[in-house]
């Protein structure tokens, strides 16, 4: 079976497909949140530590989680399209960063919530901390340093590089906590051990970080296709099916 | 070579030259991004001296004393093998607790006791209900009254 | 069921302000940037 990859790679032919695909994961986001919602608020059982406030995780874990892997994908595409010269492979790169950049901004933001109760304060600069924030430059930083172009190409190729070289910083955010001495807690869920959580607390956390993936995606495909009509107005498909 | 290959080992030979300067830098970070430092290195006198730096550790069991204006509390900070005496006047937060993890922020008096301007709970990772707390505690109570080895502290 | 009333269930167990502040803002979000995407491609 040969799939025709490269076909899809082409703005015009992904372009109908996003569109049919956006009202799919967005219904997606909403049927894994509904649930996860339910479990994290009236299921899950107080925290014997922490009382209510641990019910921040429900929304700080899966934020977390996406900063950091929609960085890694932004990332991916950015590299790709450095490599094979795709113009849908910059696209995307831009339709991600600023869902990125609001995932980090989330994490950033309930962290402070969630630390000022529990630890006693609403921000330190130990290394996880620090790194996330970093973070959040890096993605505010790629969006600017994109918008700065007027060429598409030349933006694409400086953002590539910018989106790679900043890729070194998601791992470390993510060993922060086990290379260096941090006020934030290790990883209660990795893939190397069982995680340390009651499992109904588990399960919420779970679905929420599938409504966010399956957000991220809807948003990310939504983005994609207004960046592609304005970077090929000029192309005759566009004008064609703009019936102009 | 295609001009799409050339592209791909330039960037490949990039990639690693960024990996391999970054690995270096971290190396080099690796003992400097230090947010606390424990009571052992404190004795040992490997902190900044005559300056404001942060110890990381356990409240000891017992040790926490509240003085008469309610505001000022004295505790030990201790990593099982070194205790430091900690003496702190202000609002504690939420979670500290005697056998807890804690980072007090502050400085070392020539006495050898941490006058702290800031105290900080540091919780592990662990999310349970009250119900399987009390029987995990109840349950390491009573491994522990029937072997002489000492536990572990708990992981920082 | 965790609460025994609505009062219970905002009161977080006195980390309301916290809690909700959280989910509030993650919410303002992406309702926020929902409906930018919405009046971009609307256009």
């Amino acid at each position: 079976m040969a799939i025709d990859w490269f076909r899809f790679g082409s703005p015009q032919a992904f372009f109908p497909v996003a569109g049919k695909m956006v009202p799919w994961f967005a219904f997606l986001a909403v049927a894994f949140a509904l649930p996860g919602l339910y479990l994290g608020f009236f299921v899950a059982p107080t925290d014997a530590t922490q009382g209510e406030s641990y019910r921040i995780i429900f929304i700080h874990v899966p934020a977390a989680w996406m900063s950091m892997f929609l960085y890694l994908v932004m990332a991916g595409w950015a590299g790709l399209g450095l490599v094979l010269n795709t113009r849908l492979s910059g696209m995307m790169a831009s339709a991600i960063a600023p869902t990125g950049a609001m995932f980090t901004f989330v994490a950033l933001w309930s962290g402070a919530l969630w630390g000022k109760p529990t630890w006693g304060t609403w921000w330190v600069w130990d290394a996880r901390l620090t790194s996330e924030l970093i973070l959040l430059f890096l993605y505010l930083g790629f969006i600017a340093l994109k918008a700065a172009f007027a060429d598409p190409q030349r933006a694409d190729r400086a953002g590539a590089i910018l989106a790679l070289l900043g890729a070194v910083n998601v791992p470390i955010i993510y060993f922060s906590v086990q290379w260096w001495n941090t006020l934030h807690q290790g990883a209660s869920v990795s893939l190397t051990r069982a995680p340390s959580m009651a499992a109904t607390m588990l399960a919420a956390m779970l679905l929420m970080a599938l409504a966010a993936w399956m957000y991220s995606i809807a948003v990310a495909l939504a983005r994609v296709r207004s960046i592609i009509l304005e970077r090929e107005r000029d192309m005759a498909w566009v004008r064609m099916s703009a019936g102009t | 070579m295609k001009p799409r290959h050339k592209r791909l080992a330039a960037i490949v030979a990039g990639l690693a030259l960024i990996v391999i300067a970054a690995a270096l830098v971290l190396n080099a970070f690796r003992g400097n991004v230090v947010f606390f430092f424990s009571p052992s290195e404190v004795a040992a006198k490997a902190v900044p001296a005559d300056s404001t730096f942060r110890m990381g550790g356990l409240v000891e069991e017992g040790s926490l004393k509240r003085g008469a204006d309610g505001l000022t509390v004295q505790f030990m900070v201790t990593d099982t093998a070194q205790r430091i005496p900690v003496v702190y006047s202000g609002i504690l937060p939420d979670l500290f607790k005697e056998g807890k993890g804690v980072v007090a922020q502050g400085r070392l008096g020539p006495d050898g006791v941490f006058r702290a301007s800031q105290v900080l709970a540091k919780h592990d990772e662990n999310y349970m209900p009250p119900e399987a707390a009390h029987a995990l505690s109840k349950a390491e109570a009573e491994k522990a009254a029937q072997s002489v080895v000492v536990p572990a502290a708990g992981s920082r | 069921m965790n609460w025994g009333s609505l009062s219970d269930f905002l009161a977080m167990g006195g980390y309301a302000l916290y809690v909700w502040g959280s989910y509030g803002v993650a919410a303002l979000c992406i309702a926020a940037e929902v409906f930018l995407l919405i009046r971009k491609s609307s256009r």
